[in-house]
């Protein structure tokens, strides 16, 4: 373990008995090894560590079925993919990228980093961390493998009925993505419930809201997003499970459904779901423009403000994506107005960070770069978004190459620039090494221009008429020439992401050690050693402003929470506006129970598939688990 | 006498010289109606607009990263931070909404609406995966029945019925209209106004199945009496009723899909092939209409589109062309 400055480090304070301690503590906190002890696990830097790997490793399989599309579409007419095989691929390319890798990301860095910046232990609920994990991993899993099953859905990410009824898609295509995207869901849930508690709850003493990390408050409105929008997906495909199962009619016009309905309850929840990717991404942002300016940011309230805006506004956009289906001009507009509003709470933050970066210092590390890159494509991005917020505008686009240009721009600078700036920010943090800068801002580079290859031509694509989700086109369509631009563009692209790859393999063995804090970084989650110990922190802080760490160093003094035991995994509970100390929480020890109700949550979901009694069989089978799960402690463990 | 905006578009792109586009085909900055004019024009305005947005954004942010050279600090005050946030984060963008919401109901209302001379009622019938065409009388009852091709009188209004009985697909022809959903159960309409003579195409934009990407159509915009010529002639049954070629059409069952009007073959599920050598494409605006093609069509349908729901038929070399001589003369 590297030392920290005497006057940083939380392992130690002249209170402390050392090193037994500590050594206790840690002892207590520990996760047990082995393979087995793997499925055990509780911890909440174990458990966001495991969502956000995983989560990379699908980004890099729906990237690869990116190239597979981009491929296919080089030449007019071409043979690479058949059209049964390309609706696969772009329909598991869409949805891996959103539900698999997009969301599980944002809050697999949140699981990770939120219990440090507030100064907690672990999570509220370690347990139903684990669970949601397991629920992800399988879910996702299956999910993935069926494109090589051949049982892959192939009606498009966002599955409209009737195409995706089961009279236009037979076979369990679609089936699989009913039943593994609920299934999934119910772990973003997980995920939603445990952040806020944690938020709201565990903060260290002194941390009132208006002292929270810009990044924990992104995250809070994250969460209370996904409690809000997953339920409409949740409720969405049920339905749809029930038509395609049992023949309820929800979605079937003859028969007095809607296929309307499906669209609505879909984009009230895939509307919002942007957003969860972004609002994450705008807190990574702002944490990288405060360490690397060395600067409070400014306008932090109004900041707090747009991201809060941000998360209503978008539950009044969802029309937006249906401008076509001939709902009445009136109706239209409202969602056009609200649909631009988005344009207030991002200029807000744009135009706070140019005040931030302003005349600074910046220490320009790749972190700094990829937030670079992330100003140019989230800017053109949300320029067009604003275009295609207006209803003529959008009757002819959408449904176009431009609507792929447009979100790509959006989501991949929104989304991915800002999490790849994390990664090379964070990755000292959790493993103790630093990226290689070198190749960092390399990687960063041929990213950036790869992305703008591939994607800007898309923008003249749609106006030139090529429609989305198309396995070919004619040569007599003169897109030829750009398809092969962004073909080329796309293994540009794939080439920049292969590096960062390689820079995070080749550093966790070779990568140099980093100091505690290498960026000197005002929050909390620097104010322990990297990676973190079982314990996050050997004495919870106590904080008087919004930058602790900076505080320390300055004055040389700090403030500890005193009196927790270290023979039992405790940790500070406060209140929710002022963080006054309230009581202590006693979090459980590690335990496979979770990851047996995954496994058996998961089975009957699938077997759903082929029978309704597996529902009957999954009430009980995950009840038997669940009583195992929460069988209460003895009484000496408690105490 | 309907207002025209005077809109040079090719000079508008020449200016933008990333959007410029030459193809008529299929394009929405080659607009040859009012509508799609309008549209473009406001497409010009937002991507404008949108360039100066960015590039004045983009500028300040350099302008404040190079401020700092070399080694200090120079921030802005705090009143100088607010009225940057301010007024690039809540008074401009609040500008724009209000020319935004303004302008996109104003064209929306323009264009999406029945004004102008009435055109024809035309019923727009997407099916999996080609496009049927019913052109309807004043009464409403059908005249003619046609198939990928749709044909429309100059500087008439006419009023597309928009049905589908199957999944949704979406009707766009981009160079004379914003596109709307063919949604079961749901009455959509759109109304189309090609403001000079000329062929377009349009295509399937809503992902209907396997045969989205090729499920195209060609626009024809005729003068009123080319028009009115046309469709009489289109209303016609059938020139050829019999002959060795119609018999080889049975024999292989192809009337059980298709209808030829004035014969026993009487099918829904394909195209109305009445006046099939009269189109100018096949297959759904796949295939040029030409003797090769239509084999090629008949005997590797799925080669050219696999999936399709017509099955390949291989009749003998002589019947092939009995029956390809049968169809050629169904003007």
């Amino acid at each position: 373990m590297t030392d920290l400055d005497p006057a940083l480090d939380l392992r130690r304070s002249r209170h402390d008995p050392v090193p037994e301690h500590l050594a206790e503590l840690e002892r207590t906190w520990l996760s047990p090894p082995g393979f087995l002890g793997w499925f055990t696990h509780v911890n909440h830097t174990s458990i966001g560590l495991r969502f956000l790997i995983t989560s990379l490793v699908f980004f890099m399989l729906a990237g690869l079925l990116g190239l597979a599309m981009r491929m296919q579409l080089l030449s007019p007419l071409n043979g690479f993919l058949d059209p049964d095989t390309y609706n696969q691929v772009m329909t598991v390319h869409g949805t891996a990228m959103m539900f698999l890798f997009a969301i599980p990301a944002m809050e697999g860095i949140g699981i990770y980093l939120v219990p440090l910046m507030v100064g907690a232990r672990d999570m509220a609920f370690p347990r139903l961390n684990a669970f949601g994990y397991y629920v992800y991993l399988i879910g996702g899993t299956t999910f993935f493998a069926s494109l090589f099953l051949g049982l892959a859905p192939d009606a498009g990410w966002f599955n409209y009925v009737p195409l995706s009824n089961r009279d236009y898609s037979e076979g369990y295509g679609i089936d699989v993505w009913t039943t593994m995207i609920t299934f999934i869901e119910v772990s973003a849930l997980t995920a939603a419930v445990e952040l806020i508690v944690t938020i709201f709850k565990l903060r260290v003493p002194g941390m009132s809201l208006h002292r929270m990390p810009i990044f924990v408050w992104a995250i809070l409105v994250m969460a209370f997003m996904i409690l809000f929008a997953m339920p409409s997906v949740i409720v969405a495909s049920a339905f749809l499970m029930m038509d395609r199962l049992v023949e309820t009619q929800f979605f079937v016009a003859e028969m007095g459904g809607s296929p309307l309905l499906w669209q609505h309850l879909f984009w009230f929840f895939g509307h919002p779901e942007v957003y969860i990717i972004l609002v994450p991404a705008l807190g990574i942002v702002t944490t990288i423009v405060v360490t690397f300016t060395q600067r409070p940011v400014f306008g932090y309230t109004a900041l707090v403000l747009a991201i809060v805006g941000i998360g209503m506004v978008s539950f009044g956009l969802w029309v937006h994506h249906m401008y076509t289906t001939g709902l009445p001009l009136l109706g239209r507009s409202f969602f056009q107005a609200a649909s631009a509003m988005i344009a207030i709470a991002s200029g807000v933050q744009i135009f706070s960070w140019i005040a931030t970066l302003w005349g600074a210092r910046i220490r320009f590390a790749t972190p700094m770069w990829f937030v670079l890159g992330f100003f140019g494509v989230f800017i053109a991005g949300g320029l067009t978004g604003v275009m295609v917020a207006s209803v003529p505008f959008d009757r002819q686009v959408h449904d176009t190459y431009f609507v792929v240009a447009h979100f790509h721009y959006v989501l991949v600078g929104g989304a991915v620039f800002p999490l790849f700036a994390g990664l090379y920010y964070w990755f000292p943090k959790a493993t103790g090494r630093l990226l290689h800068e070198g190749l960092g801002k390399w990687s960063c580079a041929i990213i950036f221009a790869g992305f703008n290859v591939t994607f800007f031509p898309m923008h003249q694509l749609g106006l030139e008429g090529m429609p989305r989700r198309v396995y070919t086109y004619l040569p007599e369509m003169d897109w030829t020439f750009l398809n092969q631009l962004s073909s080329i563009g796309s293994l540009i692209l794939a080439a920049g992401f292969a590096l960062t790859l390689w820079n995070v393999i080749r550093s966790l063995r070779h990568g140099a050690d980093s100091p505690p804090n290498p960026w000197h970084a005002p929050t909390l989650d620097w104010a322990t050693t990297s990676p973190p110990l079982n314990c996050n922190f050997a004495r919870q802080a106590v904080v008087e402003s919004r930058h602790p760490v900076w505080d320390w160093s300055r004055d040389g003094k700090r403030g500890v929470v005193d009196g927790l035991r270290s023979d039992r995994r405790e940790t500070v509970v406060t209140t929710l506006l002022d963080a006054r100390p309230q009581s202590v929480q006693i979090l459980p020890k590690p335990t496979p129970w979770p990851f047996f109700s995954a496994v058996i949550a998961s089975i009957c979901f699938f077997g759903l598939i082929f029978s309704p009694w597996f529902y009957v069989a999954g009430v009980f089978g995950t009840f038997v688990t669940f009583v195992f799960w929460f069988l209460p402690r003895k009484r000496e463990e408690v105490v | 006498m309907r207002s025209r905006l005077p809109i040079r578009i090719s000079g508008a792109a020449l200016v933008l010289g990333v959007l410029a586009n030459c193809s008529g085909s299929q394009n929405v900055l080659a607009p040859a109606s009012d509508d799609a004019r309008l549209i473009a024009l406001l497409t010009y305005w937002l991507f404008g607009v949108a360039v100066i947005v960015f590039f004045v954004t983009i500028a300040l942010l350099l302008l404040g990263l190079l401020l700092s050279r070399g080694g200090k600090e120079r921030p802005i005050s705090f009143r100088a931070s607010t009225a940057l946030v301010v007024t690039g984060g809540v008074v401009a963008p609040i500008f724009a909404i209000i020319a935004l919401t303004l302008s996109g109901v104003m064209i929306g209302d323009e264009t999406e609406g029945p004004r102008g001379e009435a055109g024809p009622r035309i019923e727009v019938v997407g099916r999996l995966w080609w496009w049927e065409f019913r052109y309807l009388d004043e009464a409403g009852e059908v005249v003619a029945v046609t198939a990928n091709e749709l044909h429309l009188p100059v500087g008439k209004r006419a009023r597309l019925e928009l049905i589908s009985d199957n999944v949704i697909h979406s009707f766009w022809v981009p160079n004379l209209q914003g596109k709307t959903d063919l949604i079961p159960g749901t009455h959509n309409e759109l109304y189309a106004e090609p403001a000079v003579p000329g062929v377009w195409r349009g295509q399937c934009a809503e992902f209907c199945g396997i045969q989205h990407a090729l499920m195209g159509f060609v626009v024809v915009a005729e003068p009123e009496p080319d028009y009115q010529a046309w469709l009489a002639a289109e209303a016609e049954d059938a020139a050829t009723t019999e002959g060795p070629g119609f018999d080889v059409f049975m024999k292989y069952g192809c009337g059980d899909c298709h209808t030829i009007r004035g014969t026993e073959a009487q099918g829904e599920e394909g195209p109305d092939l009445t006046h099939l050598a009269s189109r100018r494409t096949l297959a759904a605006a796949t295939l040029p209409n030409t003797r090769g093609n239509l084999g090629g069509w008949i005997t590797s349908t799925h080669s050219v589109k696999p999936g399709a729901l017509m099955p390949e038929t291989a009749p003998e070399a002589a019947e092939l062309q009995l029956l390809l001589d049968f169809l050629e003369s169904l003007e």
